[in-house]
């Protein structure tokens, strides 16, 4: 990272006692930012704890072999699991790399110590709220809490806390950035990650006021004040902030992908203007995604669905389908810069594997884009979602883009915070090259068999398949018992990999070795080139290797696409 | 760099291999985008959420009307109900069973609703997995052709409590 050099600030807005400069990327940091990055990154893995136990208990419960939970817990933990998991740990930690870009990396400080402590405490008391209301049985309502399912006040007033602290933290950035500006801190255009992360907290802001919008009136009638408050109008609402909330997932997780590239091998973005681009489609486009959820309900017609779902909402698919071409693209013309210019994937092959920042973020980039990508847009497409609502194909979806996507690149991106912001070292290093393998092979055996699972028709969200007490019988067939097989010894991988995770990460922030004053230790030795190589590609658009991927890529969508509509043609006739 | 200020003169149009994949790119979408709107036209599955305000008073009456002009047989207590060819049936989704037992003719086309009592439903038709989502207070309508014969449980597949995963119907078609 000698090269951070070539950018060394003009002069930033510090006072000298609150900055520090990075021993490693000569980056310079802003103390008070990271202080609340510790805090909200410790916070954040607290409650993927929580979320992780409960992950343990739902999948050993879904496995029929072992079905664990009684049907009131299972439906207790599924409600902590996702509201923990998709809503606390993912906030605490975008919270996190919001203060980092912001701060860090455009040489200015935090704007507001007070702003900070405000998001802190409101995000934490609400999610512990939350957490309660759930525990003492009152509020068995799973995440979306549907009306007219009613839960206790202090869980929707405790979600409420947690969005109006989100609310803060993100405006704090946005403040951060305009001091920024308005002091000269930096020059020229932002760097592409604050560029990704301003995307997200835009979309961070819309959505939380559909969270307002939602849960303020919905708060009011569980207190008894209101009388009704209309399903159909709940659903679309509640959308607005469900879907919407992974929207900003995806922009921070891009984010992060260039940030890794970047950090672990160099990667080299072919035309910034591209990338940028891509990120302005998903603030315009984005939030007509929250449609996909209501293709077959009541309320509204197919006029409706087919523009949410199509034109516009095809312009965010389109943001996604360049990025998962530029990410890669930086990679290979960075390690080809940098003499692998071997065959087609020679770059790919040199790549440090053994670093659990670029192995994380890698992953994360393959199974986002494989599994979570091409699932989510056939998923959504209107009329091929009879056959996927409510089936575990849609979990089967999104274990893919919030689990082996988001959390995998948070995780990678965690293997840089603690040295550096945290300034301690990990213990069991060889632990740390693996754990990305264990999670991301595992959460993909689990998709597998989750969206398999869905196509037998096995609902989501549901206790048992054998349908014990049912007046009139069912059961499903054999196939669907050995893909929810493949879900439940995927799921035990997967929570394999996510505690060997907390246990590295916590060891090392609390009593791992202390490296303030010196540099981190590489987690690569940087590789030799081969000799006979060409020295260097002079034409660096020549990324050979990432027109295959994405080729592969490209295919594969049609295929499955074209599949589901086939499938599709054989079900009933219905209007 | 991706974390560092980009040199002057970042801002150009795409070039090279990168221009070919956003043209791809786009081609694909534009693909897609034309799918649903061609299939609304000319495929047979669309949904196209007809659906009315009604109370739960309301349809609960309906409900019973059909069950009572047009029952046909009975199992287990739960009336087994025929509707009459392009004639309009009334499935009641509750805590936690559908009703009635629904029968219809093979190639035939009906107007089925959906309603529920209480809280949301999902009717989940196996072995087939066409799903759709039942609110109380919508009346959702389905015009539908069975395209194949036989027994077809329906089951619940949206949350509605401790109950939920015993929730199922039947829709048998000859």
């Amino acid at each position: 990272m000698a090269s951070a050099v070539e950018s060394l600030p003009v002069s930033g807005n510090h006072q000298p006692s609150e900055v520090r400069t990075c021993e490693t990327t000569s980056l310079p940091v802003c103390l008070t930012a990271q202080q609340f990055i510790r805090w909200h990154a410790v916070v954040a893995v607290v409650f993927l704890l929580i979320g992780g136990i409960g992950a343990l208990l739902l999948g050993l419960t879904r496995w029929p072999a072992v079905h664990l939970l009684d049907a009131q817990w299972y439906y207790r933990i599924l409600t902590l699991h996702g509201l923990n998991m998709l809503i606390f740990w993912i906030l605490s930690f975008e919270i996190a790399v919001l203060y980092f870009a912001g701060t860090v990396l455009l040489n200015t400080r935090l704007a507001s110590k007070k702003a900070a402590w405000a998001c802190f405490v409101l995000m934490v008391v609400g999610g512990i709220m939350v957490d309660i209301a759930i525990m003492n049985g009152k509020s068995d309502v799973l995440m979306t809490s549907y009306v007219p399912l009613k839960a206790s006040p202090d869980f929707y007033l405790g979600i409420i806390l947690v969005a109006v602290g989100t609310l803060i933290g993100v405006i704090n950035y946005l403040a951060t950035i305009y001091i920024a500006k308005r002091d000269h801190t930096y020059e020229g255009a932002v760097p592409l990650v604050v560029f990704g992360a301003t995307a997200a907290a835009i979309i961070a802001v819309v959505t939380v006021l559909h969270g307002a919008v939602v849960m303020i009136p919905t708060f009011l009638w569980s207190m008894g004040w209101i009388e009704n408050v209309d399903p159909a109008w709940y659903r679309i609402t509640w959308w607005g902030l469900g879907h919407m909330s992974q929207q900003v997932n995806v922009c921070a997780m891009v984010s992060i992908w260039y940030l890794l590239a970047t950090l672990t091998v160099g990667a080299k973005p072919l035309n910034q203007a591209v990338c940028r681009t891509a990120f302005v489609l998903y603030i315009l486009f984005i939030n007509l995604a929250s449609a996909h959820h209501l293709l077959v309900d009541p309320g509204v017609g197919p006029g409706w669905k087919i523009w949410n779902t199509s034109y516009a909402m095809y312009l965010a698919v389109l943001a996604s389908i360049i990025h998962g071409f530029t990410v890669p693209a930086s990679v290979e013309a960075g390690m080809r810069a940098k003499g692998f210019t071997r065959g087609l994937f020679g770059w790919l092959a040199a790549a440090p594997w053994s670093n659990p920042g670029f192995s994380g973020f890698f992953l994360s980039l393959i199974i986002f884009g494989f599994g979570g990508g091409i699932t989510g847009v056939v998923l959504g497409t209107q009329q091929i979602n009879i056959m996927a609502h409510n089936t575990l194909r849609i979990p089967g979806h999104f274990h893919v883009t919030v689990v082996g996507g988001t959390t995998l690149a948070f995780m990678a991106l965690t293997y840089y915070v603690v040295p550096l912001i945290f300034q301690r070292d990990f213990y069991a290093k060889a632990l740390c090259r693996i754990q990305p393998y264990v999670f991301g092979g595992g959460i993909t055996l689990f998709a597998l068999g989750m969206s398999f699972a869905g196509s037998y028709g096995v609902p989501r969200r549901h206790w048992d398949v054998e349908f014990t007490g049912s007046q009139l019988a069912m059961g499903f067939d054999s196939g669907a018992y050995t893909m929810l097989g493949v879900m439940g010894i995927g799921a035990l991988v997967a929570v394999t990999g996510l505690f060997m995770f907390i246990l590295l990460v916590v060891a090392a922030v609390f009593v791992g070795p202390k490296i303030a004053g010196q540099a981190m230790e590489p987690w690569h030795e940087e590789r030799q080139a081969p000799a006979d190589a060409a020295a260097v590609d002079e034409d660096e658009h020549h990324t050979p290797g990432t027109l295959v991927l994405a080729g592969v890529f490209l295919l594969t969508f049609a295929v499955y696409y074209f599949a589901n509509w086939k499938w599709l043609s054989d079900v009933w006739e219905v209007r | 760099m991706s974390i560092y200020n980009p040199p002057a003169g970042w801002f150009k149009a795409p070039a090279g291999v990168e221009r070919l994949w956003v043209g791809l790119a786009l081609t694909w979408c534009i693909i897609m985008s034309i799918a649903m709107p061609y299939w609304h036209f000319y495929g047979k599955q669309n949904p196209t959420g007809e659906s009315y305000k009604v109370s739960v008073q309301e349809y609960g009456q309906r409900v019973a009307e059909f069950v009572k002009d047009n029952q046909v047989g009975d199992e287990g207590g739960i009336p087994i109900v025929e509707i009459p060819p392009g004639g309009d049936g009334y499935l009641l989704a509750r805590m936690w069973s559908f009703y009635p037992i629904i029968k219809l003719k093979q190639g035939q086309t009906y107007r089925l609703h959906l309603s529920s009592s209480d809280l949301q439903h999902g009717f989940s038709l196996q072995p087939l997995n066409m799903n759709f989502q039942v609110l109380p207070g919508y009346d959702h309508v389905l015009t539908i052709t069975p395209t194949s014969s036989g027994i077809f449980p329906i089951i619940c597949n949206e949350f509605c409590g401790i109950g939920h995963h015993a929730m199922t119907g039947r829709i048998i078609v000859e």
